[in-house]
């Protein structure tokens, strides 16, 4: 048993704080009360701490099977620890591809052996994410897969991805929308607009993103599947999705740290750490993606957490890859960001990290209640550290936010009541 | 030769942070070094023992010549790499290419490449100063130092200067750097093209006046400057074809004539002789075309003079 005394406990039900105890017995919270006394638990003085549900990612890449250089399973798993994660969904675009049974076989099978995180998987819309036939979705769904996606790629053919969630729809899973139109996102690096002229890089316009959501959103109304939107990037994009709720369709939205945080004038200076997909907008869509998360219009916080090594990051801009690691930075850089500067509630912060995610991928976690599986964090909001390359723990550095003070040190994490991180 | 300014050991990745009166001190420099290119023993020993790399990993035979020539004229020993014949082909990388060229004792980089942010790419390798021969459509700065020192020549300033860019704005890094430059020494810039080769937000980002009617842009500027059309832009879909474009855009006499009496007109090269520009004008007295190509080498080697080869700016006055 665990006891943790004397915290701040986020209590998913009452959705606030109350300074409670809280005990663990096996993989189960088993009470949370003003004084618990427990002689034979492990106890953990939480005295000026928090104690959040485990957070809760839509959105990651593990790079396993297939690019292990850049991350794997256990790396992946003990990275998303560290940021306070209990529960991440893996996209399909490894190599091979997850659109089999027997590569999301392999992935559920690693899963389990890494005894940490709850590791849920994505599978693919199309086999080999072609875009040109459908995956094996029935097989798939079978297999465990929480939600479809072809994630770093996009349908570009309308009645494929028509017949693609026609399909799934029997399923009642998401489909998650990467929406991307090639003819204009071409060979863009950077948002199309201010920096793409001042730097002289091909620009991605807002316009690749916004068509594509239309289209998905026109989709699910036809079909009754429920489309959730990835990484929204754009102040249209965001709109869309508000008239498309208000229109009763079943769509959701997700949009990253990065986006919410940084705008396109990271890129100036050719830092290929910010360089991803899609790009880094506007301050005016930096603006309205905040708005929309406020709002509800925007359900959850991913990390879109993308690996790549050094070699492919030191490499001129153009040539790089699309994409940033999230998982250890996620939380600190939007509580400094929003929670300390009054922008957001903490509360409102942590139900967007765990509860609102949890409920897209219809999973009973990212819930601190009694009787719910002991998946938790403790937080120490009250000191700051520099975000620095040699404490992460992902096999990759690549982050936006590296040299930047955050405040929100992890202490520990805690899943089905095994310590998969302690400070 | 009055120096104010001290620009040892500088880098050259583009124009925003060189001020005006740096810019002057070239300018300053350039003209004595016309004048060093015009005697019959084109060579002074400033640069003896020193070493210039040019990096080329695009292929560029006017720009390379021109820096090659201005460090031959200057005594540096030269030595030149171009893709073509070297290991970038067999995937060394940036990194690894500059660490061995820096082994060797190199002094300074001249880099051109198709993408944007190499320079400051092998800046981050290498300690020394780093010239920046065009990355992509992002800079050109010596281009820009050129042009801009061709107009000084003959004008005497560019201050309250009505200058008019016009064709395919979106490709060009010469653009770019001509935008910071000449904004910077006080010029009223217009650019002018089809909206398919206008890049976003250029009012905005450079402070300029963008047209789409090349009459309206042409209107009174004392310098016209055109580019180069490239020929493949038309199979991407950006516009109909040269035939069109020439209509719209081609420099003619005919233009020229609302513009100044005195209008000096220009051209980075190669030109495309009957497309962005008619010969009747490219070889009219307005020209300086050629002249252009001149006061590149002597714009190179005031460059190369100013930022290797003094020991301390304090020596200068």
């Amino acid at each position: 048993m665990i006891l943790l005394k004397n915290g701040m406990v986020y209590l998913s039900e009452k959705r606030k704080f109350d300074k409670a105890d809280v005990l663990i017995d096996k993989k189960i919270i088993k009470k949370i009360a003003p004084e618990i006394e427990e002689k034979s638990a492990e106890m953990i003085d939480c005295t000026g701490k928090h104690i959040f549900p485990g957070f809760v990612d839509l959105h990651c890449h593990l790079r396993d099977p297939g690019y292990s250089y850049k991350e794997d399973i256990t790396t992946g798993a003990r990275s998303s620890a560290k940021g306070g994660f209990t529960s991440i969904c893996c996209m399909p675009n490894t190599k091979p591809a997850i659109d089999n049974f027997s590569t999301l076989n392999y992935i559920m099978r690693k899963a389990r052996d890494v005894h940490g995180t709850k590791i849920f998987v994505i599978g693919a819309m199309s086999k080999g994410l072609e875009g040109k036939e459908i995956a094996n979705i029935a097989s798939l769904v079978k297999g465990g897969v929480v939600a479809l996606s072809d994630d770093g790629n996009c349908i570009q053919n309308a009645k494929l991805q028509l017949n693609v969630m026609r399909y799934a729809s029997i399923y009642g899973i998401p489909l998650i929308s990467h929406s991307e139109d090639y003819s204009l996102s071409g060979d863009g690096q950077v948002n199309y607009g201010y920096m793409s002229t001042k730097l002289g890089l091909p620009g991605i316009p807002t316009l690749a993103e916004e068509i594509m959501v239309s289209r998905d959103i026109m989709l699910a109304d036809v079909t009754g599947t429920h489309v959730h939107i990835a990484h929204a990037s754009t102040k249209r994009t965001v709109e869309l999705i508000r008239q498309a709720k208000k229109d009763g369709i079943k769509v959701t939205g997700e949009v990253t740290p990065h986006h919410l945080v940084l705008n396109e004038e990271a890129c100036d200076g050719f830092d290929t750490n910010t360089k991803m997909k899609p790009p880094l907008r506007s301050e005016e869509d930096r603006k309205a993606l905040l708005e929309g998360l406020l709002d509800g219009t925007i359900d959850a916080i991913a990390t879109d957490h993308a690996p790549h090594s050094d070699y492919e990051k030191e490499l001129q801009f153009m040539n790089a890859p699309f994409g940033v690691i999230g998982f250890e930075s996620a939380f600190p850089v939007l509580y400094t960001t929003f929670v300390k500067n009054d922008k957001i509630k903490l509360e409102e912060l942590i139900e967007r990290m765990t509860s609102k995610p949890a409920d897209i991928i219809h999973k009973a976690v990212g819930v601190l209640k009694e009787g719910a599986a002991a998946d938790l964090n403790i937080f120490d909001l009250g000191s700051s550290f520099t975000f620095d390359e040699s404490e992460i723990l992902s096999k990759s550095k690549n982050s936006p936010f590296l040299g930047m003070k955050m405040w929100g040190k992890i202490h520990y994490t805690i899943c089905d009541g095994k310590f998969t991180w302690k400070i | 030769m009055k120096h104010t300014l001290n620009l040892t050991g500088r880098n050259l990745f583009d124009l925003d942070v060189y001020s005006v009166e740096e810019i002057e001190t070239i300018f300053e420099t350039a003209k004595v070094m016309k004048e060093i290119n015009s005697r019959e023993y084109k060579k002074i020993p400033t640069l003896r023992g020193k070493t210039v790399a040019t990096l080329f990993f695009e292929d560029s035979t006017r720009t390379r010549i021109s820096f090659e020539l201005a460090a031959k004229r200057l005594s540096a020993d030269v030595v030149s790499f171009t893709t073509a014949g070297s290991a970038i082909k067999k995937g060394e990388s940036i990194q690894d290419t500059v660490y061995t060229l820096n082994a060797m004792g190199i002094d300074l980089y001249v880099v051109r490449h198709g993408c944007p942010g190499v320079p400051q790419l092998v800046h981050k390798y290498s300690e020394k100063p780093v010239l920046n021969a065009g990355d992509g459509r992002h800079s050109h700065p010596t281009q820009a130092l050129l042009d801009m020192f061709s107009i000084w020549e003959k004008k005497g300033s560019l201050k309250g200067l009505n200058i008019a860019i016009i064709g395919d704005i979106l490709h060009s890094r010469v653009v770019r750097s001509n935008l910071i430059g000449m904004k910077k020494m006080g010029a009223d810039v217009v650019v002018c093209g089809p909206r398919t080769l206008m890049p976003p937000k250029i009012e905005e980002v450079y402070g300029i006046r963008c047209e789409y009617d090349l009459k309206t842009a042409i209107k009174d500027v004392d310098v016209v400057m055109g580019l180069r059309m490239q020929l493949e832009r038309q199979n991407e879909g950006l516009f109909p074809g040269l035939g069109e474009y020439t209509s719209r855009y081609g420099l003619s006499n005919k233009m020229l004539e609302f513009a100044k009496d005195d209008v000096l007109v220009m051209h980075p090269g190669p030109m495309n002789r009957g497309v962005e520009i008619l010969p009747e004008v490219a070889d009219s007295e307005h020209s300086i075309i050629i002249e252009q190509v001149t006061n590149g080498v002597a714009v190179r080697m005031a460059l190369l003079f100013l930022i290797l080869g003094r020991k301390s700016g304090r020596e200068v006055a």
